[in-house]
């Protein structure tokens, strides 16, 4: 780990024992907030005890889905704009206005279409990330120094294998910041429609336990979901570094 | 003769009112089979433009462009390599997959790709640096990379578009010599792009100046060197000759370039 990544550590870990200490002295009343040993011991008594192995596995299969269609559907509409004048000119605008919408309003009318299941969550998630993702991909399209596609024209190399081998390749520095926003927001997306109105996933078990005063289960199930989230994020983290240390001038 | 340039210009149509820019010529040359020519010219005076013409990067606007009795228009003809002014380096790839790039598109088997490609990067002195990558390498070695990726073409025309600006002399009179070995290891015809009149007149056997934009051939320049020369031909008095007439060639178009004019003497 990094000089930083102790800081980091350092900094979760204080704010972590600050909590402890505050809580165990009762300064931050057990109704608000548990001690964080006892989330931790909670989260850990949650994940193994199997009781929320169903809720786990919706949501998760829920934000997999909402990556994928996000990131596939994101790309395609970046690469249509950016290849299609017509559609450049007469939807860019919409895309650069749409982070002003918040498309969880949307959710109450996708349920009334859908019915309550996984349709309306997934649709709104995606609705949170296909937009950063087809926004990346256009921004990443349009900085390919142009000295990159003259070096294929002048190799002969054809418009088709110069997607792949010269054009996906030198955005992928923005196709990877897209493909971070898309799995974050599809996260958020998920969980939030499932803490408003659904029948499963763990925004639903996090919301029932805060309506039924569960602190023990409801701080535990935050935890796990942090975790989740932790891990896909670090995991992209870890990847997104190792490429731009290359491409470091 | 390997390449020709007949009367060819180069127009580019006018934009939001305003006029058409005439970039280049009408202009006529001729290269000749493994000689390596320099232009050079003032800034803005088409001399990227002839490259990229010649190339088949761009279609002139009148006139034809042969290479090797062929008529090149808007695709670059095998057997011609290029190597541009910025570092086209791919920042994705190591220097050794960045030299076999082009190699993977000819349909060669992977056995000849190898060769190839490793007698490339041995060649310009890149063999302790085949699995780095372009962002752990001065800019003089990526420039390197770059005229590896030509030159494991096989290219019988190299076209240089000025691809030592960006390096300081030290380093620029170094690649000089590591081109002229090229050249000379190859037998292949080089146009050399630049505005350096020292490195115009250190390198060739014949230099062509152009005039202020639209550029015109004004003058073609033969130095008369050996061809085992190498940067140390510096030293020599005709080397100062040689400079000295390209200046006096040029000093006036270049004023027009920065739009002034001679000014008189005192009286």
């Amino acid at each position: 780990m990094t000089r930083y990544g102790w800081v980091r550590l350092g900094i979760v870990g204080g704010a972590g024992v600050i909590l402890e200490i505050l809580c165990r002295a009762s300064v931050i009343p057990r109704l608000i907030m548990i001690p964080p040993s006892e989330m931790l011991v909670s989260a850990w008594q949650i994940l193994f005890s199997g009781e929320i192995k169903n809720d786990l596995y919706f949501s998760l299969v829920n934000i997999a889905l909402a990556i994928a269609l996000s990131v596939a559907g994101g790309f395609l509409t970046g690469l249509a704009i950016y290849s299609v004048p017509l559609l450049r000119a007469t939807l860019e605008p919409f895309l650069t206005s749409y982070s002003s919408v918040p498309p969880i309003v949307f959710y109450p009318m996708l349920i009334v279409i859908f019915g309550l299941n996984r349709i309306p969550q997934i649709a709104i998630a995606v609705m949170f990330g296909l937009v950063p993702m087809a926004m990346n991909t256009i921004n990443g399209l349009y900085r390919i120094r142009p000295v990159f596609l003259k070096v294929g024209r002048a190799h002969r190399v054809s418009p088709l294998a110069s997607v792949f081998r010269i054009k996906l390749p030198a955005a992928a520095p923005y196709l990877f910041t897209g493909v971070t926003l898309a799995v974050s927001y599809s996260v958020i997306g998920v969980i939030s429609t499932e803490f408003i109105l659904s029948a499963s996933g763990i925004g639903h078990q996090i919301s029932f336990a805060y309506d039924n005063y569960d602190n023990r289960a409801m701080y535990g199930l935050v935890v796990l979901l942090l975790a989740v989230s932790m891990l896909l994020n670090s995991t992209l983290r870890y990847y997104s570094q190792r490429m731009l240390r290359r491409w470091a001038r | 003769m390997h390449a020709r340039v007949e009367s060819v210009t180069r127009v580019y149509p006018g934009r939001g009112g305003h006029p058409p820019v005439n970039a280049l010529g009408p202009i006529d040359l001729d290269l000749y089979k493994g000689e390596f020519l320099s232009i050079v010219g003032p800034s803005g005076c088409g001399k990227s433009t002839l490259l990229e013409l010649l190339a088949g990067l761009a279609e002139p606007t009148e006139g034809r462009i042969e290479f090797e009795g062929r008529e090149v228009r808007g695709r670059v003809p095998e057997g011609v390599g290029v190597v541009f002014q910025e570092d086209s380096s791919f920042p994705w790839l190591t220097v050794w997959d960045n030299v076999a790039f082009g190699l993977e598109n000819e349909g060669i088997d992977s056995a000849e790709i190898k060769r190839r490609a490793d007698f490339a990067v041995g060649f310009m002195g890149l063999a302790d640096f085949a699995k780095s990558y372009p962002a752990q390498l001065s800019g003089g070695m990526r420039q390197r990379v770059c005229i590896a990726r030509t030159l494991v073409l096989q290219p019988r025309l190299i076209l240089l578009d000025e691809p030592f600006a960006s390096l300081d002399q030290q380093t620029r009179l170094l690649m000089g010599d590591e081109l002229l070995r090229l050249w000379r290891e190859t037998g292949a015809t080089i146009l050399l792009i630049t505005h350096a009149l020292d490195e115009a007149a250190m390198l060739s056997d014949r230099v062509a100046a152009m005039s202020a934009r639209p550029g015109r051939l004004l003058e073609i320049i033969f130095t008369g060197w050996p061809g085992d020369r190498d940067s140390r031909i510096v030293e020599e008095a005709r080397f100062g000759t040689v400079t000295a007439r390209l200046w006096t060639i040029l000093r006036e178009e270049s004023m027009k370039a920065m739009g002034r004019t001679e000014s008189k003497g005192p009286a």
